[in-house]
């Protein structure tokens, strides 16, 4: 098509996305991105564009997407209040590592730096949440810009890159194009290195693994269990890291860290050698840096040196994939497998059943009865430590929430998005009444698309995690957390097309297994005690 | 231990990589003492000479940061062992006719030149290492000083070895 069409910035913008794979995005259109709107309207055939209800939800979508397909996600939005409203997720995407390409438009060239109207200097705001953006001052340097900004997001430690497009070059005809400059790198530790990583690793008498994100993002569970098994090392996970190790491992005792589960913290302070593979320590997982893994030697692995030394110092440290460096351990290791040391360990799978009535035993309720292939999504909040504690997730990429930065408001737009590239399979998203106050416009899109999307709202009428920070740290002292709403969701998803439904009285077995047989989407509002904690 | 560094940062010439490198700073809470930065004899690149104040944990973090950004193409701390430091100096100083030959010899004696000669002040340049221009302005203080501008550290190694890679195709 485009050899007939003269060839112009836009269509070049386009043209570019689907030689990169690209087969949906996410985006919302606006005058500064008209021209693409229109090249996009041309290849509509083979390029899907999603229309979301605003520009973060396209944004958690695409970063929903490209968690769920391991392949960059793509959003769309036009200058100004489009692009600052991408700011949240993109910052989303850069905390869990996501690849993701956002693409926003700008004011013509000659009107930029003159407060024209819909301008923000995007590329300035976006500066500190993005592996690397670009403005697009040439026609020429579009399809070598958008190459780059894939190449960008997706080399080494994956994250999100912003490539900003002034109307004018987009209309501008394009002629000859740059070439494409970057090229990825991933580091890959030396053999001697190597070896000596492994024979330390091998003298350990109680060793631990710490999962992190990292292990998922590279796919590397399978390799994870067998390094555990080798070492006949307990496991544990960070909130990111979880699904890398299915739940009914022996060796796996679940989340670590401030919400995480007893059994978790306590092999971590009874370990003497960490192997940590993928994760940057945060202050969630490691609280007090001083007594964490009080007794051990920490060992470290991770794609991005920067993370070595930054948060824990490292007693020792490999730089590459997840998975390359635990089979190049694996073939350095003794063959037969360790006795595990942990035996005093309850196992995730042996966890007690969860008391009946409280949202653990709901999302206990969920996990039993989920269908095959079915993702997990969360919200940010009370709701989201429940499920990471007690949902048993079997696979990589079964549970996607927003971890690093804790965005309230991701869980609708990401399950989207993520509904999208697992098509066929049922998304459960599971969130709280505020999280989902936050961005519940995106239920219409869902609606609109008609996607199986199951929404569980747990609803205990306020701000539950900052209620307990409250009543932890500032002596029970509430303010501003129990806002008096008084939203009928059941009402409100029926008024947005959904099916709504109602656990009040009911047996939560029967309605989550009619939410999860529902086939578009289906709210079921959860009413939970707003005393419990996570 | 707190000291101070100085950073040779060859980055690609490229829109916004001074605002990317100096946030990169301000935002991991890393403080600048000086920062010199121009392009290169390969105009594809600048040259960026970064002077830092903090301890070893936070040498290893910046050298591993800048490295993270696209930009930048090599990072090398430098010291006074195997290096020429330089730094610009201009200063106005307040002169009457009773002061103003102390103030010349203290320009002959720290090798500097004026460059601007004013009925009630001299303007004095020195190119030197930093803690040599801090003398001559420790010096100069018993005068009333009207202006210090001092450009920050620039340097650049000893020896033979190209810092820069070829204009391509040169």
């Amino acid at each position: 098509m485009s050899g007939v069409l003269s060839m112009n910035g836009a269509r070049m913008i386009v043209d570019t996305l689907i030689e990169e794979g690209v087969e949906v995005l996410f985006g919302y259109p606006g005058g500064a991105v008209l021209p693409i709107y229109d090249a996009l309207y041309e290849r509509r055939e083979t390029i899907t564009h999603i229309l979301t209800c605003h520009e973060q939800g396209a944004a958690h979508a695409a970063d929903g997407y490209a968690r769920a397909a391991r392949r960059p996600g793509v959003v769309l939005a036009t200058s100004g209040p489009g692009a600052t409203n991408l700011v949240t997720g993109i910052a989303a995407a850069y905390m869990d590592s996501t690849p993701l390409v956002a693409l926003t438009g700008n004011v013509p060239l000659a009107l930029l730096g003159r407060d024209s109207f819909q301008e923000v200097d995007i590329a300035g705001v976006t500066m500190p949440i993005t592996k690397y953006n670009y403005i697009v001052k040439s026609p020429g340097e579009i399809r070598a810009s958008v190459r780059d900004a894939f190449a960008i997001a997706q080399s080494g430690r994956p994250g999100p890159v912003l490539v900003d497009i002034p109307r004018d070059i987009a209309e501008a005809p394009c002629g000859a194009q740059r070439e494409k400059r970057h090229s990825p790198c991933v580091p890959v530790p030396s053999e001697r290195e190597m070896d000596a990583f492994a024979r330390a690793l091998a003298r350990a008498r109680r060793p631990v693994l710490l999962i992190g994100g990292g292990v998922v993002a590279d796919g590397a569970g399978v390799t994870a269990a067998m390094l555990a098994e080798r070492l006949g090392a307990p496991v544990c996970a960070t909130l990111m890291g979880l699904g890398a190790l299915p739940w009914d491992h022996p060796l796996f005792l679940g989340m670590l860290g401030r919400h995480g589960l007893p059994e978790a913290n306590r092999a971590v302070e009874a370990c003497d050698l960490l192997l940590a593979i993928g994760t940057r320590f945060t202050e969630r997982a490691a609280e007090d840096r001083r007594q964490f893994a009080g007794q051990a030697q920490i060992f470290h692995i991770d794609i991005d040196p920067a993370e070595v030394n930054k948060n824990i110092p490292a007693d020792a440290a490999l730089c590459g994939r997840a998975g390359a460096v635990m089979e190049g351990l694996l073939a350095r290791l003794p063959a037969p497998p360790r006795e595990p040391w942990g035996a005093a360990f309850t196992p995730f799978a042996r966890r007690a059943f969860p008391e009946p009535g409280t949202p653990h035993a709901l999302i206990h309720t969920l996990w039993r009865l989920r269908t095959p292939g079915m993702t997990v999504v969360t919200d940010v909040g009370q709701h989201q430590m429940w499920t990471a504690q007690t949902y048993g997730f079997s696979r990589p990429g079964e549970l996607i929430t927003s971890g690093g930065l804790g965005a309230m408001g991701f869980g609708l737009g990401a399950a989207v998005g993520v509904a999208l590239a697992r098509p066929g399979r049922r998304v459960a998203l599971v969130t709280g009444d505020a999280s989902l106050h936050m961005n519940m416009a995106e239920l219409a899109t869902a609606v609109a698309l008609a996607l199986p999307i199951s929404v569980f709202v747990l609803d205990n009428a306020g701000l539950g995690l900052v209620r307990q920070l409250q009543d932890e740290q500032c002596g029970g002292r509430r303010f501003a957390v129990t806002p008096g709403l008084r939203t009928d969701w059941v009402r409100l998803a029926e008024a947005m097309g959904a099916r709504g439904l109602s656990l009040a009285g009911q047996s939560p077995e029967r309605v989550v297994r009619e939410a999860l047989t529902t086939e578009g989407p289906c709210l079921t509002h959860c009413p939970v005690d707003p005393a419990c904690n996570a | 231990m707190t000291d101070r560094f100085v950073l040779s940062v060859l980055v690609n010439n490229q829109f916004g990589v001074l605002a990317r490198i100096a946030g990169l700073f301000a935002r991991r809470g890393y403080n600048i003492d000086a920062l010199t930065v121009a392009e290169t004899e390969n105009p594809a690149f600048s040259r960026m000479t970064v002077v830092v104040g903090g301890d070893d944990y936070v040498l290893e973090q910046i050298v591993k940061q800048l490295m993270k950004q696209v930009d930048v193409r090599s990072v090398e701390r430098l010291t006074q062992k195997d290096a020429i430091f330089r730094e610009l100096l201009l200063v106005k100083v307040e002169s009457a006719p009773e002061t103003r030959q102390d103030i010349l010899a203290l320009v002959g004696l720290f090798d500097a030149r004026v460059t601007d000669w004013s009925e009630h002040a001299l303007t004095i340049e020195l190119t030197d290492q930093p803690d040599i221009i801090t003398a001559l302005i420790d010096r100069l203080r018993v005068h009333p000083i009207l202006e210090i501008c001092r450009t920050g550290l620039t340097a650049i190694p000893r020896g033979d070895a190209a810092g820069v890679p070829p204009v391509s195709g040169a």
